[in-house]
């Protein structure tokens, strides 16, 4: 089963604290929502507001249509999946995946047909009769993953379920998590701070900071088309270069940076061109300095100085300094770029983004 | 050098443990004496004061009416332990260290105290004394220790699990039947089986609030009235066995477990 869900004006507060501020977001039936940000930016209070096992001070949740705001956690459609899986120890896994389904009243062996059924779509068939302690990490949060679904939940909480897993096994379970979403249909909502399972797994990213939502999109939109300066850096790399607003025309505008006075393509500025002398942010990837060809518009920022390198495999990750300031680069990974060599600072126009200082969603 | 320190070592450890276990040994040494005097000399083995004890009525009746006490008590003292140290441990109560103290103080006090102030309560409600009014003072006595032991060992890595339980939908008594107490299962039992060893062997209380029907240590104190008697050593060879059961069954059913989960 699976719900769309509703959060309207979402704000909590823990004494003098803002957990949650003001947070509005909807849902579609089915998505894969990944809540991404630092610790502390609200992340999990929302998520545990949707679970029904913290109250919102002001604000209402609802799903499918139905309002929650004030419902317990057993009488919502929802079930979490904890970050330490919070399996019962002196159960079996066939008891641990029933176990919910037994509250519900089910009949002994409907229930443990049921409980076989999902612990074979998390492949742990086999190991019913084990105990939990018996089992490795990435096995005991399949098992958590079976149990949460096994109730048929319109929407599931994952609260930084592969936190404790090392990062090969964290690659797999993301893998078919996303593939087991897509298999039983239901809501997912995910919480984690590692901007790379974000992308990995998400159909749609919300950054979090303090409290607030910076940014709701794909994560392709979230990265390459960031519309908070806290988005642009908390997903990946990315080079600041602060700017003043010049002169604009119809479909370009100017502006003046450290490195020089660049004309930018109207689509480079997400929220808006803003009026000349306001202050911007020009946004820029690091991978962006290569491969602008000369049959696309470029932007030349002039020449830096390569003035540290690094090999990462995937590419060369390279300081380059350019009239005091410095920026980062990566570079192709048949590149051989040397410390003190010139490089020549040119990329696509429209891989560009501009922000206004300050601005939020 | 080193070897003398090794031999006086060696030597102090054994003279603990003689100093320790001593008073049994004797005391089932000589419940084997073939004479009427359980004092040296040994004159020989002879069974016929178990068979004097385990033929004598009363204090198989004292027996029977201690063991019933001691399990019924501790139950109910490891029932309401529990359920004190859930409260304390899940929800945020007011002054919760003072009322937690409260409950474990009684610990400090006499059982002598106890007893003579549970003997007045018992007066004035006119309950009249028989082994229900023992064990509610053995459940005076073995609750701090319930509490004290099942509140020690109800962490915070429980609460998620129990939070998981509520989420999937089972009621409060629910979570408490089905994951609370089965997770908690190993210092339940080591409460009970203390309990039940302390009760066991308790005598003040049990001798304060008792009146027709009594337990085995006022039974042998009554014995010991008339006499030494190498009866008295064979009832006294018997408790300590039945202590000692007792002890290896929680060795078994608590440790076992601990040392089995994760």
């Amino acid at each position: 089963m699976t719900a769309d869900v509703s959060i309207r004006n979402a704000t909590k507060v823990f004494g003098a604290f803002r957990a949650l501020d003001d947070v509005s977001l909807d849902i579609a039936a089915g998505e894969f929502i990944v809540l991404l940000g630092p610790s502390g930016c609200g992340k999990t209070t929302l998520l545990s507001i949707l679970g029904g096992f913290v109250e919102p001070t002001s604000g209402t949740i609802a799903i499918g249509g139905r309002d929650m705001t004030h419902v317990s956690p057993a009488k919502r459609p929802t079930t979490t999946m904890f970050q330490d899986y919070a399996l019962f120890p002196h159960m079996c896994l066939r008891d641990n995946v029933g176990f919910g389904l037994r509250m519900r009243g089910m009949a002994r062996a409907e229930r443990h047909e049921k409980a076989f059924s999902y612990l074979d779509l998390v492949g742990l068939r086999a190991s019913s009769a084990k105990k939990p302690h018996e089992l490795s990490g990435g096995q005991r949060q399949r098992v958590a993953l079976a149990r949460a679904l096994a109730v048929d939940p319109d929407v599931l909480l994952l609260d930084e379920p592969l936190g404790a897993l090392d990062l090969k096994l964290r690659r797999q379970m993301q893998d078919e998590l996303k593939a087991i979403q897509k298999r039983v249909g239901t809501t997912f909502v995910h919480v984690t701070h590692d901007q790379e399972e974000a992308m990995a797994i998400a159909d749609r990213i919300v950054v979090m900071n303090k409290g607030r939502i910076e940014d709701v999109g794909t994560p392709a939109s979230i990265y390459m088309r960031p519309r908070s300066l806290f988005s642009a850096g908390f997903m990946g790399e990315v080079n600041f270069l602060p700017a003043k607003m010049r002169g604009t025309a119809a479909n370009e505008a100017e502006v003046e940076t450290a490195l020089g006075r660049v004309a930018l393509p109207a689509s480079a500025f997400v929220s808006g061109v803003p009026a000349a002398g306001r202050d911007v942010t020009l946004c820029i990837r690091p991978e962006h300095f290569r491969g602008a060809g000369a049959s696309v518009p470029t932007v030349s920022l002039g020449r830096g100085r390569i003035t540290g390198s690094a090999f990462f495999g995937t590419h060369h990750r390279c300081h380059v300094a350019a009239d005091g300031t410095v920026l980062t680069a990566h570079l192709p990974q048949t590149d051989n770029p040397e410390v003190g060599t010139e490089l020549d600072l040119r990329l696509k126009a429209d891989s560009i983004v501009v922000l206004q200082d300050g601005a939020g969603v | 050098m080193r070897h003398l320190a090794t031999a006086l070592a060696a030597l102090y450890a054994g003279l603990l443990y003689l100093f320790i276990f001593l008073p049994v040994v004797v005391l089932v040494l000589f419940s084997f004496q073939d004479g009427t005097l359980p004092v040296p000399p040994l004159n020989g083995l002879t069974l016929r004061w178990y068979e004097a004890v385990f033929s004598d009525g009363k204090l198989m009746a004292a027996l029977g009416n201690s063991l019933a006490v001691a399990v019924v008590s501790s139950a109910i003292a490891c029932l309401l332990g529990f359920l004190a140290a859930y409260a304390f441990a899940r929800y945020t109560l007011p002054a919760s260290a003072l009322l937690r103290g409260l409950i474990v103080a009684p610990m400090t006090v006499s059982t002598l105290i106890i007893g003579l102030g549970l003997l007045s309560v018992l007066n004035l409600t006119g309950l009249r004394l028989s082994l229900v009014t023992v064990g509610i003072g053995h459940v005076v006595i073995n609750l701090p220790l319930c509490f004290a032991i099942i509140y020690a060992s109800m962490g915070g890595h429980q609460v998620n699990i129990e939070r998981a339980a509520r989420d999937l939908g089972a009621r409060d008594w629910q979570v408490m039947l089905l994951v609370t107490a089965p997770m908690l299962l190993p210092s339940i039992l080591a409460a009970f089986f203390l309990s039940v060893t302390f009760s066991w062997d308790e005598f003040i209380v049990a001798f304060l609030l008792s009146r027709f029907d009594v337990t085995l240590p006022v039974e042998i104190w009554s014995m010991l009235r008339s006499g030494l008697d190498p009866r008295t050593n064979a009832i006294g060879s018997v408790v300590f066995l039945i202590s000692v059961a007792f002890l290896i069954v929680m060795e078994l059913a608590v440790f076992r477990k601990t040392g089995k989960s994760s």
